[in-house]
């Protein structure tokens, strides 16, 4: 969890050389720099676990084999001059411990820490050479086999892969007010805003950053906005404003346990009937909830595209626990991008005479010009209008611009959605169906219980419009199944419900958790055998 | 003003004020009540060179979207703010606004208005707001060009109009507007910030029109380096030209 100063925190690694995709509960080693650590994570130490910890500087000696005492205080001081290298002495003193060398730590020390100068590089190293001899002399206990260090591998967060799928897809304009954990996905088009040429505005409400990125989009470039529960409930008004005057936007809405402030720095997929209703009136809309960086990335490339194409707003549903975490890839395929100017180019508009922005089509879309880059007006209005943009009180014209917005627009939008991600057995008697952050810790109980069940996977991350059932059949395959079970990171089985709604499907079980903490691998399959049976 | 009407956009508001721009040939945003300043901002930052307008009323500017008004003062973002200040709210038929006087009965003010009427010059003189100036219907030509020196001016421009509703507000008619208001002298300098601020504080028998305060501090626009070339409207994106940035930056990932 986030903490400024003070107070207990912790950062969990996980190693493997097979993929890997949520966390697990065993620890084999728990570096513990405070007392806190100690009392709090011992009890998860796996049966070949150790506890790294210095008795000297906390004060505490601790008998039995699992504790190993190196004094990393006293390491930092002789070696590096400075207690705060504490972490590096314990750094290099883990990867004493798993057999594994320091030169690929020492070439870190250089990047980070490089332009300090040579006195503070070489005083770290020193530092984490003195850990690792340390640990590679006195650790009796340390049997832990590693694999050869393999290629190099990209590490990555959701809230840069968002960042980075933004920009992928020409974003312009980023306007937000600060909220955890959104924060991120801002902060790293910010850090890329030179680069990238785009602008970076941090608002003074929720309420200016979803008007401004209006007024960004309207004006003809590819604009977003980024925000958690409180902070999109200020935005919503906003919402209908962009469905009404049919103004393309990118929503990334990162969800946190609620009501209210709830628990700011904690983890809940409570808002998907929120994304799903917000806004007053009928309009359409579509919810992406990524699993992954990779399927972030991706997602926010299409959501730019669907935005601006369907001239509607789309949204990104992520998490804390996705926030706060880092998955590895060998890389992301930049081939999968998509780049289309849905926006009516000047040479598209040369041979209309009187150009309206609410155009009536086929289709329910209208070509949209940017103001200023043609002779042509470009009109529109909050309150229901005419195909001109003006404000209008008729009936028929009423009835005409909803059939637009909504019918028309809707069957074309639900064609471009992507049935879930079917994984495991082909046959399977029981199936876990999720959407968004559960995908990673669905696929790892899969993967365990295929070893003895005939298991399956559904996880849908292009939720709304709900995707049919023509490319893959998974309402046949749910039916099929003995035993369906819906993972929810919340207290009501949100997905569960807009499953009934949409389908008439229900799930057999269900397992929510509403804690405010993510599901580890061994809960959820205690969960499951429950079951089970 | 040599501006035809394609080259500009009048983004406006919620109240009497907000169908403005029906009534005008131009671009066209008319959006929420209380958030034409973010709408306007935005469409500003989109594309720098096309005159930004935002037209709104007393309640819609100093009400519900008085916070938009500081941040757009602080930003000195190029948009010119005109204000339809007529002291009530006339679309919701006759309740009391942010500039509605002390004391003023109305049907959901029965006891009349209990909080200080706002001065939204004082207001902006306080926020180093750099156009500041007040104009007042009944005055036409007066108004006419202190609407042209409010568009020529560079950075962020308050016009606070004065606009008499006939129908709601019994209290600030014509006759009363008429018997108070006085153009400010022609020896005033507008950029002498604290006798700006007494100015601006000017109310009761006397009030004044024209130029309150003016400064020349730099554009919100002028400050943002990606824009310093190109608007953003006009810089080119390609989906190679991405691809190219994009590798590099994937690699700091590595």
């Amino acid at each position: 969890m986030s903490r400024v100063r003070g107070g207990h925190n912790f950062y969990q690694m996980r190693v493997s050389d097979k993929e890997i995709s949520a966390s697990r509960g065993p620890v084999d080693i728990l570096v513990a720099l405070d007392s806190d650590s100690i009392s709090s994570h011992s009890k998860e130490l796996s049966a070949i676990g150790v506890v790294v910890y210095d008795s000297a500087a906390l004060k505490e000696k601790h008998d039995g084999s699992q504790f190993f005492d190196v004094p990393l205080l006293d390491l930092a001081l002789k070696n590096g001059g400075d207690k705060i290298m504490v972490n590096t002495v314990a750094t290099g003193t883990v990867l004493g411990m798993l057999g594994l060398g320091t030169d690929i730590f020492l070439d870190i020390l250089r990047e980070i820490l490089g332009k300090k100068g040579e006195a503070v590089l070489s005083a770290n190293a020193n530092a984490a050479r003195a850990g690792h001899e340390f640990a590679g002399r006195e650790c009796l206990r340390c049997e832990f086999s590693t694999p050869a260090i393999g290629t190099k591998k990209m590490l990555i967060g959701i809230n840069e892969a968002v960042g980075l799928g933004a920009l992928a897809s020409g974003c312009k304009f980023y306007s937000a007010y600060p909220m955890t954990p959104s924060t991120g996905i801002m902060l790293y088009i910010a850090s890329k805003a030179k680069e990238f040429e785009v602008i970076v505005e941090q608002a003074e409400d929720e309420i200016a950053a979803i008007n401004m990125a209006l007024g960004a989009s309207f004006a003809g470039i590819r604009a977003m906005t980024g925000t958690s529960g409180g902070g999109f409930a200020l935005m919503v008004e906003g919402l209908s404003l962009a469905a009404m005057t049919e103004t393309p936007i990118v929503i990334a809405l990162a969800q946190r346990p609620g009501p209210a402030t709830g628990l700011p720095t904690r983890t809940e997929q409570g808002d998907l009937l929120f994304a799903l209703h917000a806004g007053h009136g009928e309009f359409p809309r579509v919810i992406f909830a990524p699993g992954t960086p990779e399927q972030a990335f991706l997602l926010t490339n299409k959501a730019f595209d669907l935005a601006q194409k369907y001239q509607i707003p789309v949204f990104i549903l992520i998490d804390q626990y996705l926030s706060d975490s880092q998955w590895t890839y060998d890389g992301f395929n930049l081939n999968k991008l998509t780049l289309t100017d849905w926006r009516a180019t000047e040479s598209e508009l040369e041979g209309v005479k009187d150009y309206k922005r609410h155009f009536l089509t086929d289709h329910g879309i209208s070509p949209f010009a940017r103001p200023g880059t043609s002779r042509h007006l470009v009109v529109t209005d909050s309150d229901e209008h005419d195909e001109d943009g003006h404000l209008i009180e008729d009936a028929a014209t009423r009835v005409q611009m909803v059939d637009k917005r909504l019918f028309r627009k809707m069957p074309l939008i639900r064609s471009e959605i992507t049935p879930p991600v079917f994984y495991g057995n082909s046959r399977p008697d029981i199936i876990l169906t999720g959407w968004g952050s559960t995908y990673g810790i669905m696929k790892e109980a899969v993967n365990i219980l295929s070893e003895t069940t005939k298991v399956a996977m559904l996880h849908f991350s292009e939720i709304f419009p709900f995707p049919s059932s023509q490319e893959l059949d998974y309402l046949e395959i749910l039916g099929k199944a003995n035993m369906t079970i819906i993972v929810e990171q919340n207290a009501s089985s949100q997905f569960a419900r807009l499953m009934k709604t949409e389908t008439g499907f229900e799930f057999t079980g269900k397992i929510n958790r509403y804690d405010g903490r993510p599901f580890l691998v061994e809960e959820l399959l205690g969960e499951i055998s429950a079951y089970i049976g | 003003m040599d501006i035809e009407p394609h080259q500009f956009l009048i983004v406006s508001g919620i109240g009497q004020s907000g169908k403005f721009p029906h009534y005008l040939k131009c671009n066209t945003f008319n959006g929420l009540h209380g958030r034409t300043l973010p709408v306007a901002t935005g469409a500003r930052l989109a594309n720098h060179e096309m005159l930004v307008v935002a037209v709104a009323g007393d309640g819609d500017c100093y009400g519900e979207g008085g916070n938009h008004l500081m941040h757009a003062i602080r930003r000195n973002i190029g948009v010119k703010l005109f204000v339809h200040d007529n002291q009530i709210y006339g679309l919701t038929k006759g309740q009391a606004s942010p500039t509605s006087m002390e004391g003023m009965v109305t049907k959901n003010q029965p006891f009349g208005v209990l909080s200080e009427q706002l001065n939204p010059m004082a207001l902006a003189v306080a926020l180093d707001c750099s156009f500041v100036a007040r104009g007042y219907a009944g005055d036409h030509e007066h108004l006419k060009g202190l609407i042209k020196t409010a568009v020529n001016h560079k950075g962020f421009s308050l016009v606070d109009i004065f606009q008499p509703c006939v129908t709601f507000n019994r209290v600030n008619t014509y006759a009363w507007y008429s018997q108070r208001v006085y153009h400010i002298e022609d020896d005033y300098n507008p950029e002498d910030r604290v006798a700006a601020f007494q100015k601006a504080l000017e109310w009761g028998d006397r009030i004044p029109i024209g130029v309150i305060y003016r400064n020349n501090r730099p554009t919100f626009e002028e400050r943002v380096p990606v824009i310093n070339e190109l608007t953003l409207v006009k810089q080119p994106v390609s989906i190679e030209g991405l691809k190219s940035k994009l590798r590099k930056t994937i690699k700091e990932f590595f």
